[in-house]
């Protein structure tokens, strides 16, 4: 079996009295996009968020690349190449575009004035940020100077979607992605999910849509009460199987799970 | 075929643009424009002030007047860098004019060889040294600010109200309520109340160090990482921190530096009053906040350029001077101001609420 690039065992994470995970698995292959599905409370954000240095599980192990890992900060996840979109989508309203691609991580001149007055090179991550976001075919933002505040929903989506792309070397995970956005702008993230598969880089979609889910996942996994309850393939169980898992209808046994990756 | 997909989005959502294009009104155009350059509404006030005074009273214009004003401006302005700097992580100052005394008194009292500071020893020796100690004062006082407010998460607002507090009963325990009169210092305390006349026009020192902070802050803010970041961290915290910021160590600096700032001002002071004592102004912190406001930075946080601060400086300075000269009362020119700061921030909520 090949090594998951990104592998938890038995996390745990609470919150006062609540436990939001109790003893999670997760594994994530490479090259894949992973939906990740469950109902309110399922611990699904908790779950990425272990991996995206957001939160820091009480208990439990990580392994990246099969080497373990405990995450403090964002930082440390990106350092991994892990890119995280959040839920919130964690943009700086008033700054421009390029900035917020930038955020961060921003790029200092050469020479002189970088290194003794530590002048930004603004011209070359504008540049930068116009080609990473024409490379994803996001070309309806006319002015890469424009504060992310005065976009559209999708577009913000866009911006932080692109954000990840740019930086993510290898695991991407996307929280609700598609949950703010109209049926139009949800069609336009999941072709850039299928772009950055493509590019051979690995997925983790946290979704409600079953269609969206069933358009673009290799594997879903089922999170319920904070645990992993099972993992299936877009073809090996229906969508009604999928909600059925999510709220404890069925069980599939563990021999009839889909582990390892398609 | 995914590709012509994107391609007719595209198109679409242009036309939905044009569509916008249309409707947008002469006000809208004004409120985009505010939006992204929120200083150009101070900047047009303050010469509609400027003009309107000049054309009631010729006098409002003559050299020697504007000459009064900018230096008028100078204490205030050099305070409001360090507000403004606050003001845009959003938090708020209120020890600034405490911190300010703090640090003039530190350096007056080591300049000088005088009893009340017999805890002292190095009074009077160097006032290099006192200069030095006295920036430093200052700075230490705003790193402690900094220091409640990102360890303990206690609000600046309630912070800073303490600690306003606390310098000024620090500064009278150690050095008593003594004014130190301006020919008791070195002559080098006073520097920056000297300069030069450049035509009919009076600069001083201090003014060319102010303008000096004015520049260099507003360099630093637009063109390095930490500058980037005290705008993310003002106008979102926890998106600054999910991008990777460490918010905590830019809140830290961002008081340290205010600090540093106001302990310049100290010394800007003692040149423009010519003494240091430990009942200047009480309304400083006030006038700085209201420099601030004015010059439309965003008491929310993240929003406006420092350069604001000082046209929101001379906007008060010249409309209590254009009314002082028009034979208008204090007590009316003290609500006029007052007016001022409300009109100011409710332009700040209508810029802030712009949609494309």
């Amino acid at each position: 079996m090949t090594e998951p690039i990104v592998k938890a065992r038995g996390l745990v994470k609470r919150f006062g009295s609540v436990t939001a995970l109790n003893g999670a698995d997760f594994d994530l292959f490479r090259g894949e996009v992973l939906a990740v599905i469950g109902d309110n409370g399922a611990g699904k954000s908790s779950l990425i968020k272990c991996f995206a240095g957001a939160h820091v599980a009480d208990d439990g192990t990580m392994w990246v690349n099969g080497k373990e890992v405990a995450f403090r900060s964002t930082q440390e996840a990106r350092e991994q190449g892990i890119e995280t979109v959040f839920q919130t989508l964690a943009v700086a309203p008033a700054l421009d575009i390029a900035s917020n691609l930038f955020l961060g991580r921003e790029v200092r001149k050469k020479g002189f004035m970088g290194t003794v007055f530590r002048q930004l090179d603004k011209k070359g991550m504008r540049r930068q940020a116009t080609e990473q976001l024409e490379s994803l075919g996001i070309n309806t933002l006319q002015d890469i100077t424009q504060a992310v505040e005065t976009l559209s929903g999708g577009q913000r989506q866009a911006v932080s979607v692109a954000r990840a792309a740019a930086f993510g070397s290898q695991v991407i995970i996307l929280d609700e992605p598609t949950a703010a956005l109209g049926v139009r702008e949800s069609g336009k993230v999941l072709d850039l999910i299928k772009d950055l598969k493509n590019r051979g880089l690995t997925v983790v979609l946290i979704s409600h849509n079953m269609p969206q889910v069933y358009e673009v996942a290799d594997r879903i996994h089922v999170q319920r009460l904070g645990k992993r309850a099972a993992v299936v393939t877009p073809k090996s169980a229906s969508m009604t199987d999928s909600v059925g898992l999510m709220t404890g209808a069925i069980d599939i046994p563990d021999g009839e799970q889909q582990l390892s990756p398609v | 075929m995914g590709v012509s997909r994107v391609s007719e989005k595209a198109s679409s959502e242009d036309a939905v643009g044009k569509e916008f294009e249309v409707e947008r009104t002469v006000l809208r155009r004004i409120q985009m424009t505010l939006h992204r350059y929120p200083w150009l509404s101070s900047l047009v006030v303050l010469i509609a002030v400027l003009i309107s005074f000049g054309l009631i009273n010729e006098r409002f214009l003559l050299p020697s007047t504007i000459s009064l004003m900018v230096q008028q401006t100078v204490i205030v302005g050099t305070l409001a860098i360090a507000q403004a700097l606050i003001i845009l992580t959003a938090g708020i100052d209120l020890s600034i004019g405490s911190i300010m005394i703090f640090g003039q008194m530190v350096m007056a009292n080591l300049a000088v060889f005088v009893v009340a500071s017999n805890v002292l020893p190095i009074a009077g020796q160097n006032p290099y040294l006192a200069i030095f100690l006295g920036i430093l004062a200052a700075t230490v006082a705003g790193a402690v600010n900094g220091f409640l407010i990102v360890r303990f998460g206690l609000p600046p607002f309630i912070v800073t109200l303490g600690t306003w507090s606390v310098f000024m009963g620090l500064t009278l325990i150690l050095f008593k309520s003594r004014t130190i009169q301006g020919p008791e210092m070195p002559d080098v305390m006073l520097i920056l109340g000297e300069g030069f006349a450049v035509g009919p026009f009076f600069v001083t020192f201090g003014l060319i160090v102010m303008f000096a902070l004015y520049f260099g802050v507003a360099w630093v803010l637009r063109n390095t990482a930490w500058g980037v970041h005290v705008y993310a961290v003002g106008d979102d915290p926890v998106a600054a921190k999910l991008s990777g910021i460490n918010a905590s160590r830019v809140l830290f600096s961002v008081y340290l530096v205010a600090g540093l700032i106001m302990g310049i001002a100290a010394f800007v002071t003692i040149g423009r009053v010519g003494s240091a004592s430990p009942n200047v102004d009480p309304m400083l912190n006030l006038q700085s906040i209201t420099a601030v406001v004015i010059g439309g930075i965003s008491l929310f946080g993240g929003r406006g350029a420092v350069v604001g601060a000082l046209l929101g400086a001379m906007i008060v300075v010249a409309v209590e001077m254009g009314l002082s000269l028009a034979g208008v009362d204090q007590a009316y020119r003290t609500a006029a101001i007052g007016i001022l700061v409300i009109v100011a921030v409710g332009v700040d909520q209508w810029i802030r609420k712009v949609k494309l």
